[in-house]
């Protein structure tokens, strides 16, 4: 280990390893250092120059996320020339925003405004520069609104879009003022390569990307009585919704979200993870259709291996960029679409309902399904199978309005028919999830014996690594399935479209042996969402994993099949996995997309 | 304080020698802390405008141990006023070549590339011409070294050196947060030594006739020549390679129309100089000797009687306004907020005390942007603010 440095900051002596930046040490030390362009998920900028600090001895400020700690400094945070410059740099940025916050919808969750407030830029000195420009508001995604009049140029969208998701779609472009963030030949982001996975805008600092709200369209449908109201939520939503409403990251609020929805007034409160149970069935079917194709059939049509298909970002991902890969992905349908078209066939008939008159929502942590939502293919129960997405964020929003105390709810449970969850359908959750689950049913339905794995966890597919893999031996199979015996089921496990890309690569160039792999847009899989509560840390999303797999650990029921509502569905509506009446309802196929 | 350093001549830049085979092989059997003691000795300073000691860069770069190192020519000459750098490699090519060889062989790089400024494009084909001619000749005496051209775009930000690299890697041209300096990490994260193409002349001159001659030119801490760009008002605008250390009033006395009011030294970036303050200022890097002392890229541009100091700034303004990367605040938001705060001043919109606020504003641009553009833009405004106050106002 290398020497350690010293240096002090204000007066107070640290030491600290060699390559610690300033800004680092300082939090070590107790000392807060305003930042905006710096965001944990993503290299050093140093481009807002909030950072500043004094080091005594140079004429010039460093900026403190940017400038390793050297031997000796001493650094002061709170200088004269300090105060006056960070001042000086925030009204900068306030001249260049349209800082009309009452109007904005992340007032109240705006590091400008923050900075703005704590620094009590009460006049207004410079000249205001937004009415100057030709702004742009990009309103036509139906997931994401780009306002370039709220935009401060750090840049943490584009480096996002660049080393989380390794797509690009976001980029700067000019120079000087007229320099700013947009895409390729500055078209609509519904135009370019842009997977909607909303990333950008967890890491936004400002109002500049937030997500298309449907909450004035969710009120109006809940107070129209003559419409049926029918709402799902999804796994990862549970385990992020109570940082929103007061609760620390990884707090459980199950039982609160349900209560909280049926007193906004949904006439039925269902869960997203029967539909992921759900998922597991066909996509676990599919998986075993396809081994059977590729090993026994040798049935040169059949791609193996085979993706998960739950992430809409992920998919649009493929349809942008491995066009000639959608061979490869399940046709299965995301859990939120099979909810869908189920929610206006099976419940519908199930409660004597005109389907027409049913409205059906979802809460995601997730902007691409709204997107997902909103293609012409999802019209598989003869209506718009998911009428409205919301966010994680959006149905916070809907309880404060309602002026619902949420810490006070008492636990209830979700609506009977499609309401039934396990611990595989909440795993989803997580990066990981969706194979692990999956494994469990088909492991069990192949050997007739649970995954040899000690209380059902596949630990090897579980994590924050970029890509994990595992192999699991299938040994003495039930008789229909001995053509798998002694096979090794090699499955790779990705989470970012980055790590996404060096899967996908390997399956291209032929090196890789895998048979499943899962694959989810964002970084953690759903419980990082773009839909999910902002900020987003590495940390956080820690705090969230854990929270997802103590709630699976908790469950009575942790394998889909076992769900006795996907039994029952499959009795008396599906027939079986695969069916017809399946492949009518939960099964899609994809469009390849131009990738610029 | 006057200063009594005169205005002297030197011939060395453009003299066509024809002898750089010779110079070439000669300095490449010597060995390496030879070179850069020599280089040290002479003091010379990057002619680029910002003055870093040349020795000490090789120097530095020499020490880092990395198989791959590369020598790059700066060539992007973009600071208003200057038009040095594109005679130089027009006729005197040879002699910055030469230089990129010498010190490829003292730092251990093999590969040399020239950013020539998008604008020089009709450079290419004779520098070309000459590369071919001197990569034969490399190859003939068994030395490994070649050297590429890359074309700038145009923007202004790429002489910036860590941006050139940016641009060069096929990045949007934006400077690097520093450190890590070029001599450690630069074109391709690899230890550069980025030399300015009239600094690469002078190297050429003190490899060929020793440190001394070229230490004996020029004043304490600002030693030899330097090439300067003469433009305005001024019955002889061109090119001049004078002494380092000349009172800016012998200048003047030169140069003049017998009008001057007032001399922009080193370019936008560099600092205008009012009649009354000719006497006291000297051309060269600071230094106890001289009283004021401006270094300088070689932009001088004269301005007479007729010229309003306003629109001068305005200028300069328009021009960092567009030319800011416009990736940190201080310097994008800040140029904008100079160039529409004199326009208000001068509008009357709002009143003159407004001027002292935007003077702090730049102040904190001096210190906060991230780097050399948007920290120098403080010098044009404050010096032409400060010394023209009433030209901004009525």
């Amino acid at each position: 280990m290398a020497k350690k440095i010293k240096i002090s900051i204000n007066g107070i002596f640290v030491e600290v390893e060699p390559g610690t930046t300033i800004l680092d040490a300082a939090r070590n030390a107790g000392v807060i250092i305003p930042t905006l362009c710096y965001h944990k998920d993503l290299c050093i900028a140093g481009n807002c120059r909030v950072c500043m600090v004094e080091v005594l001895g140079q004429k010039r400020l460093s900026a403190a996320c940017a400038t390793p700690c050297e031997e000796e400094m001493e650094i002061l945070t709170n200088s004269l020339k300090v105060r006056n410059s960070r001042k000086h740099i925030i009204e900068l940025l306030l001249s260049e925003h349209n800082s009309d916050c009452t109007r904005c919808y992340k007032n109240g969750n705006c590091e400008l405004q923050e900075l703005a407030s704590e620094y009590k830029i009460m006049t207004q000195d410079f000249i205001r520069l937004v009415p100057f420009k030709n702004y742009t508001i990009d309103k036509f995604s139906p997931s994401i609104i780009k306002d370039d009049s709220k935009c401060v140029r750090c840049q943490r969208c584009v480096r996002t879009c660049a080393e989380l998701q390794g797509i690009n779609a976001l980029t700067v472009a000019h120079k000087g003022d007229q320099m700013k963030i947009t895409t390729f030949f500055e078209k609509q982001i519904n135009d370019v390569v842009c997977s909607t996975c909303g990333q950008c805008i967890n890491h936004c600092p400002t109002g500049a990307l937030v997500e298309k709200n449907y909450i004035e369209e969710v009120w109006d449908a809940i107070s129209d009585k003559s419409r049926h109201v029918v709402v799902q939520t999804a796994p990862a939503v549970r385990i992020g919704l109570g940082e929103e409403l007061g609760f620390k990251p990884g707090t459980r609020v199950t039982g609160k979200m349900v209560a909280a929805l049926k007193r906004l007034g949904f006439d039925a409160v269902m869960d997203t993870d029967f539909t992921a149970d759900l998922t597991i069935m066909e996509e676990g079917t599919e998986l075993l259709q396809r081994l059977k194709g590729v090993l026994v059939d040798h049935n040169p049509e059949i791609k193996l291996p085979m993706a998960t298909s739950c992430s809409p970002g992920w998919i649009k991902y493929v349809e942008h960029l491995f066009p000639d890969y959608l061979s490869h992905l399940s046709s299965c349908k995301s859990p939120q679409q099979m909810f869908g078209a189920l929610a206006k066939t099976y419940y519908a008939k199930a409660r004597n309902l005109d389907p027409e008159k049913i409205v059906s929502v979802s809460v995601m942590p997730c902007t691409a399904k709204k997107f997902e939502a909103s293609r012409p293919e999802m019209h598989d129960s003869g209506f718009r199978d998911v009428d409205y997405v919301l966010t994680t964020r959006e149905l916070a929003i809907m309880i404060k309005q309602a002026g619902i105390d949420f810490m006070k709810l008492e636990d209830a449970h979700f609506d009977r028919l499609m309401g039934e969850s396990t611990g595989a359908a909440v795993i989803f959750g997580a990066t990981g999830g969706v194979m692990e689950a999956a494994l469990r049913t088909v492991y069990e339905l192949v050997t007739g014996r649970e995954v040899p794995f000690e209380n059902l966890d596949i630990t090897p597919v579980r994590g924050m690594e970029g890509v994990r893999e595992a192999t699991v031996k299938i040994e003495n199979p039930l008789k229909e399935w001995a053509f798998l015996d002694g096979i090794e089921l090699k499955c790779a496990v990705a989470h970012g479209l980055v790590n996404a890309k060096k899967v996908m690569e390997a399956v291209r160039s032929g090196k890789s042996e895998y048979h499943f792999i899962e694959i989810m847009a964002c970084p953690g899989g759903c419980l990082g969402g773009g839909g999910q509560p902002i900020p987003t840390s590495p940390e956080i999303r820690r705090k969230r994993a854990e929270a997802i797999y103590a709630e699976d650990a908790g469950m009575p029921i942790r394998k889909s099949h076992q769900n006795p509502e996907i039994i029952k569905i499959y009795h008396d509506f599906l027939d079986q996995p695969m069916s017809e009446k399946s492949h009518h309802l939960l099964h899609t196929q994809y469009t390849p997309r131009e990738r610029f | 304080m006057t200063i009594s350093y005169q205005l002297k001549r030197a011939d060395f830049i453009f003299k066509n020698e024809n002898d750089w085979e010779e110079v070439l092989s000669k300095n490449l059997s010597r060995t390496p802390s030879e070179l850069i003691n020599e280089l040290i000795s002479s003091e010379l300073k990057g002619r680029g405008g910002a003055g870093f000691p040349t020795g000490l860069k090789w120097k530095l770069t020499a020490e880092v141990e990395d198989s791959i190192k590369y020598v790059i020519c700066n060539a992007d000459e973009g600071e208003p006023g200057t038009f040095k750098d594109r005679e130089i490699l027009s006729m005197v090519p040879f002699k910055v070549l030469t230089s990129m060889a010498i010190c490829g062989y003292v730092i251990g790089a093999k590969e040399g590339y020239i950013y020539l400024r998008g604008e020089y494009f009709f450079l290419r084909p004779e520098l070309n011409k000459a590369i071919s001619e001197f990569e034969y000749y490399c190859k003939e005496i068994n030395f490994d070294f070649s050297i590429r051209i890359f074309m700038g775009s145009g923007a202004y930000i790429c002489g910036e050196e860590t941006a050139l690299f940016e641009s060069m890697e096929g990045k949007r041209g934006e400077p690097r947060n520093k450190p890590p300096f070029p001599s450690n990490s630069g074109y391709m994260a690899k230890p550069t030594v980025i030399n300015n193409v009239e600094t690469l002349a002078h190297t050429y001159t003190i490899f060929k006739y020793g440190a001394k001659r070229f230490y004996d030119l020029g004043v304490q801490y600002s030693r030899g020549s330097k090439l300067f760009s003469v433009s305005g008002d001024t019955p002889k605008p061109g090119i001049y390679e004078l002494e380092l250390g000349m009172s800016l009033a012998d200048f003047v006395d030169e140069f003049g129309d017998g009008d001057t009011k007032a001399v922009q030294v080193g370019g936008a970036s560099g600092f205008l100089v009012p009649r009354k303050r000719f006497n006291e200022t000297a051309i060269g890097f600071q230094g106890k000797l001289t009283g004021i002392s401006l270094p300088t890229g070689g932009s001088m541009m004269l301005f007479n009687s007729s010229r309003s100091m306003f629109n001068v700034l305005d200028n300069y303004l328009e021009f960092f306004r567009e030319e800011s990367c416009g990736q940190c605040t201080p310097c994008r938001v800040g140029c904008q907020q100079l160039l529409k705060g004199i326009k208000a001043v001068k509008r009357g919109e709002k009143n003159a005390k407004y001027l002292d606020k935007l003077l702090r504003l730049t102040e904190t641009m001096q210190v906060t942007a991230k780097c050399g553009l948007g920290q120098s833009v403080a010098n044009s405004f404050s010096s032409i603010v400060e010394n023209f106050r009433e030209e901004m106002i009525y």
